[in-house]
């Protein structure tokens, strides 16, 4: 096989692959009767044609990156986490109680103090998952579900009691959400929406590079999530390491929820997870589980989430038609892998290819 | 006493949608396919079914026949699915836990997006009429609580000692059996794996999608986005439950469902919690039942989410 | 056969093969392991389709798109890992064939049933119906395959490596049993041991790298002349010759119970003593504990009862971290999963049991020069072949993966090693390499258990041999003491009362 060859057969699989997801998309679009390439065109490049847009999808950027790498970590280390938008959810809940509990303290003790108690809240609903996986092993897909369910939950019900703004209590409207929270955990803006929260996620991406490539600890995580008999036969403490994983997906994804709050919506409300979770595990797998790779597929996702915003004025489509997509990128894409790995498939095509091209060369 | 018969009655009926899903979930299993797409297809099914009778009668009554059609089409619809699962898992090869969590995310989405397209807003159906059976629904209480429901119910259960026959007692079912546990075996026997594996998918997709419309024609009489809300994960987990076997995971419905009916009783029972709680109880149930159920699996299909690939020489 | 070819990705697994088999006659395929027989069997089958070359029964060109197509052409196979369903009783995994018992609404086990009991009693193979596969033993496995494989109507047997997992004494069952057979049946027999070969078959055809390197009459020649053709080359097996210098006790093990991953007792009471410079063979037919002995050692497995003492220091119920950091060398029986992370480099694979030794990182932070350099060293020690050790070793080929785990092992300095069938599967090239190295290890007194089911890489590198049976030991055996005779009745659990 040559050298051509293999790079010609890739590039052609992932044009396949972008083709197949663009193909199914339309079909449920086409059923809809909208308007295919106008409603692409609406969500993929309108949000890019204005400022006020694109700093819109950075916003949304920047909690899919930070969760998006809490997923890789994990994925990494052979589990799945599918609950991020309850560990969100609980680091919602932890920052927010900080904040409303001690509003009298100065910003520089308050503010990170709330965002570790988004972490720690983050950490301990990915605890529970990853406890139950290592020790009696719990399958974590099901797992992380059900414990989304039991936050959602949990969410609105802190929402309308314990947490819930005295003024909405006090009018009667019972808008389920917490108070406006002190200035003093603000995370600053500049400009737009678009807060220095950006800088947090650059930063972790980062971090989350070094530890799981350049340290033993990512090494030891690599290494159970690659092949877990291989570790445990090595030496390593398997269930210890899995568990800890969870806990940092967890914390990534909680301390998201805590940003989200302190830049973005300054108390805690309804929706703030808006699917985050789910999509940061098509952002991880896009990105193909490396940080490099989740920065920029965090954007593209942001992009498809903000445009989808726009789709139901500009051409009638429904904005859940993102879900759709975001399903079809994630079956998409495993598929390609496993097909990129075939080398059956790729040995038969070569042969059928040089075939081909000695024939030509004949004639 | 009331609330208990009321808790029970509720209990039979609420649980036909984890039972049909579960009991798909099954051959699903059996077959070595772990299909986490349920969820997904699910939603589709409660679309499909309940957009039938709802766009002949514009949200007014219709006619009974059409209830049934959207149950089939609902069915038809989840077979569809399970076949395109098929295509990945099967026939590609992809990892199943997260291709199911990819078509569980399309099912939903794509139901949502065609409801709100074709229905908008949240419309009610009148739905599927309860049939009594007849003499049987006059004994009291075991009448009310086992006798008084929709034809869908009972055929539900009819169905499980039927399951129990199409897995034991027929060459399919053997087939499944052996596809599902030792499949390259099975290769050598002259049975092909991966059409076996689709006709298992098939026939789960589309009890799922029976499942759903369930839902939205016989149970809530309305489709919404969070409708599914879980089921299709839970049935995913009776199957462990369960360990497999039909009977057992009707039980598990049993269990789950009566967990599910408390909430709707609250007030009744009189207990002062907040209702958020009673929600999660079934969803805190799973998580109890799989911490105790998960490990020592030796029930389990042992060929259970690994793709099948004769050349590859093991 | 003729002119068959078959190309796996990198290999031409059959390369232009052609041969015959006439009928009532036993042909002896030949070779070394990833020589090609299995493959070309399988393509016989119709398991595999063939990419070149044509099939021919009674001069008929035949097309099989798969098994079932060869079972109605009358042919059938007994694989070497047996493919029956452990679940299911033995009817049901005949019934998985027996298309006729397929009735539209019914499966018919009872015509399934009927037909295994005419078949087990006209070839006077003794197999319970009813019983479920995990209950049986090896040898009873192998007998329903036969009687699957008859029941399907096979006039023409195909016998993967049959005797690999029996005992002596089976073997020559199965040897007498094929003979008689013969009348009725043409057989293929794919064996590496040319004993059994020469005692059984009329011709014998030589693979080596997937293409035919020899056949004829096999009476016209002698084991080692087939035993050159098939390796291409002399090679004499090293032997322990050298009179063990015994030293201190290393490993000492008590009378330890352990339960299998089903919940039975796979270890009973098990005790045995290994001490410095002596290879002790552990024989058995595989199944009887070894599994369970060797992951009780490495602390992967726990005990109910009973002790192992390690130069001394219990490590009994320890963790595989606290036996590493003892000492403890370890090759394990599934190179590809246990072995080494498959998706890791190769030079990852060789710091998994070290990543936070001084040597390889520093404040937790991976030194990945010393890493690289690390791994030079050994590919060129070991004679690793591969493209650079960034390889990720999965793609190796199994005498390389096994030289990658060896070289790990061995270079960490260990106290002792306990190798698992460290040659199953690997051609003579990569077994004889693996026995030098642990004869040198010897040579440098270190202790060594050996677990195996060949016996003749038992008896040739033991100083002690150790005969397993059901999770204790039957007896152990000094290196001049042991033969294929005595070893094959211990491992069949015949009573040591009796022996002495």
């Amino acid at each position: 096989m040559t050298k051509n060859f293999t790079v010609l057969y890739k590039t052609v699989i992932i044009l396949l692959a972008i083709l197949a997801t663009l193909l199914l998309s339309s079909v449920i679009l086409l059923i809809l009767g909208a308007d295919v390439f106008r409603t692409f065109y609406t969500i993929v490049i309108t949000p890019l044609t204005r400022v006020g847009h694109i700093t819109e999808v950075f916003v949304r950027a920047v909690p899919l990156c930070i969760t998006a790498l809490g997923v890789a970590v994990a994925y990494r280390s052979g589990i799945v986490n599918i609950g991020a938008e309850g560990q969100m959810a609980m680091g919602i809940l932890g920052f927010t109680t900080v904040a409303l509990a001690l509003p009298d303290l100065p910003k520089p003790l308050l503010l990170p103090m709330a965002l570790l108690a988004s972490v720690l809240a983050g950490g301990l609903w990915g605890f529970i998952p990853g406890i139950l996986k290592a020790r009696l092993q719990v399958s974590e897909l099901l797992s992380t579900v059900m414990l989304n369910y039991i936050a959602a939950q949990f969410y609105s019900f802190c929402l309308r009691v314990p947490l819930l703004d005295p003024a909405e209590a006090l009018s009667g409207a019972g808008t389920p959400q917490s108070a406006r929270l002190t200035a003093n955990i603000e995370i600053g803006r500049i400009t737009g929406r678009l807060h220095y929260g950006v800088f947090v996620a650059l930063a972790l991406a980062l971090i989350v590079y070094l530890f799981l490539w350049k340290t033993s600890f990512g090494y030891k995580m690599r290494a159970s999530g690659a092949e877990r008999r291989a570790a445990r036969y090595g030496g390593i403490n398997v269930p210890a390491w899995v568990t800890l994983a969870m806990v940092v997906s967890g914390a990534f994804a909680g301390l998201a929820g805590g940003i989200e709050i302190a830049a973005v919506h300054r108390r805690a409300i309804e929706g703030v997870t808006n699917n985050y979770g789910f999509s940061a595990v098509v952002v991880a797998l896009f990105g193909m589980l490396h940080p490099f790779g989740i920065i920029p597929a965090s954007f593209f996702f942001a992009l498809l989430i903000y445009g989808s915003t726009l789709t139901p004025r500009a051409v009638g489509v429904p904005a859940n038609i993102v879900d759709v997509m975001q399903g079809l990128i994630i079956i998409v894409i495993v598929t390609t892998q496993m097909i990129l790995q075939n080398t059956y498939l790729e040995d038969r095509v070569w042969h059928w290819y040089s075939a081909k091209r000695k024939l030509k060369q004949e004639v | 006493m009331d609330i208990i018969v009321n808790i029970l009655s509720m209990t039979i009926p609420f649980s036909v949608a984890l039972l049909l899903a579960s009991i798909g979930e099954m051959f699903n299993q059996r077959s070595g396919v772990f299909n986490l797409g349920c969820e997904g297809i699910m939603a589709m099914g409660a679309f499909v079914g309940m957009l039938v009778p709802f766009m002949v009668g514009h949200g007014g009554a219709v006619g009974q026949g059409w209830n049934w059609l959207g149950l089939l089409l609902a069915a038809l619809t989840g077979a569809l699915l399970g076949l395109f699962f098929a295509v990945i898992v099967v026939t590609f090869r992809a990892p199943q836990g997260i291709a199911g969590i990819g078509m569980q995310m399309f099912g939903v989405g794509t139901a949502g997006t065609l409801f709100r397209h074709f229905v908008g807003g949240t419309q009610s159906i009148p739905g599927m009429q309860n049939t009594p059976v007849p003499l049987l629904c006059d004994i009291p209480v075991i009448g009310t609580i086992f006798f008084s429901h929709n034809l869908v119910v009972y055929l539900a259960f009819i169905f499980v000692p039927v399951a129990w026959y199409i897995l034991f007692k027929t060459s399919w079912g053997l087939r499944v059996r052996a596809v599902g546990t030792h499949p390259r075996a099975a290769d050598t026997m002259g049975i092909n794996v991966n059409r076996t594996r689709y006709e298992a998918l098939a026939l789960g997709g589309a009890l799922a999608g029976l499942a759903g419309a369930y839902l939205s024609v016989c149970q809530v009489k309305m489709f919404s986005d969070d409708l599914i809300a879980g089921r299709g994960f839970i049935a995913v987990a009776l199957v462990y439950f369960g360990h497999w076997h039909p009977v057992k995971i009707m039980l598990g419905a049993l269990l789950f469902s009566f967990a599910q009916t408390i909430q709707y009783n609250v007030q009744g029972l009189g207990i002062n919690i907040p209702y958020e709680f009673f929600v999660m109880l079934p969803y805190v149930v799973v998580i109890i039942v799989l911490a105790f159920t998960s490990r020592n699996q030796t029930t389990s299909p042992a060929a259970l989410g690994k793709p099948f690939n004769r050349e590859i020489r093991t | 056969m003729e002119h068959i070819s078959k190309r796996f990705p990198g290999v031409l697994a059959s390369d232009d093969i052609s041969l015959s088999v006439g009928e009532g006659q036993i042909l002896a395929l030949v070779g070394e392991n990833g020589a090609g027989k299995t493959t070309l069997m399988n393509i016989l089958m119709g398991i595999y389709q063939q990419d070149e070359g044509k099939i021919f029964i009674n001069d008929k060109e035949v097309h099989f798109r798969g098994p079932e197509d060869a079972f109605n052409a009358g042919l059938g196979m007994v694989h070497q890992q047996y493919m029956l369903v452990p679940n299911m009783t033995v009817t049901e995994n005949v019934a998985l064939g027996y298309k006729q018992a397929w009735k539209p609404l019914k499966l018919d086990l009872d015509m399934v049933r009927s037909r295994v009991v005419e078949i087990s009693s006209y070839y006077g193979l003794a197999v319970n119906p009813d019983a479920y596969i995990w209950q049986l033993s090896v040898g009873e496995q192998q007998r329903v395959e036969l009687v699957k494989t008859l029941c399907l109507g096979a006039k023409f047997l195909i016998l993967d490596e049959p005797t690999s997992a029996l005992t002596p004494q089976e073997t020559d069952e199965l040897i007498a049993l094929l003979k008689k057979m013969k009348n009725e049946l043409s057989v293929i027999f794919i064996s590496h041991k040319l004993n059994e070969v020469k005692a059984l078959s009329d011709t014998v055809v030589i693979l080596r790298h997937g293409a035919v390197v020899f056949s004829g009459n096999t009476d016209d020649y002698s084991p080692s002349q087939i035993a050159a053709m098939m390796t291409g080359h002399e090679i004499v097996l090293p032997e322990n010759r050298e009179e063990a210098v015994r030293g201190e006790l290393a490993l000492s093990i008590k009378d330890i119970s352990v339960r299998s991953d089903r919940g039975f007792l796979a270890l009973d009471h098990l005790s045995l003593d290994v001490y410095q410079g002596e290879i002790v063979g552990l024989a058995g037919v595989s199944g009887n504990g070894q599994r369970e002995l060797a992951e009780a050692i490495n602390g992967l497995r726990s005990i109910e009862s009973g002790s192992i003492e390690f130069f001394g220091t219990d490590i009994a119920n320890k963790s595989p971290y606290y036996v590493i950091d003892h000492g403890m060398g370890y090759i394990p029986e599934e190179r590809n999963i246990e072995g080494i992370v498959p998706s890791f480099a190769i030079r990852e694979n060789f710091i998994l049991k070290d990543s936070d030794k001084k040597s390889f990182s520093r404040y937790r932070f991976l030194k990945n020069k010393a890493i690289s350099r690390n791994a030079e060293v050994l590919r060129e020690n070991f004679d690793i072949r591969c493209p650079d050790t960034a390889t990720a070793a999965g793609s190796l080929s199994g005498g390389n993966i096994q030289k990658v785990i060896l070289a790990r092992e061995i270079t960490r300095a260990p106290r002792f090693l306990i190798a698992v069938y460290p040659t199953r599967g690997l051609d003579m090239g990569a077994i004889e390499f693996i026995h030098q190295e642990l004869l040198k290890k010897r040579k440098e007194g270190i202790g060594i258990l050996l677990i195996s089911e060949e016996l003749d890489e038992i008896m040739n590198l033991s100083d002690r041999i150790a005969v397993i049976y059901k999770g204790s030991i039957q007896k152990v055996l000094k290196h001049g003491e042991a033969n294929r005779k005595n070893l094959g009745i211990l491992m069949a659990g015949v009573g040591r009362e009796e022996e002495e």
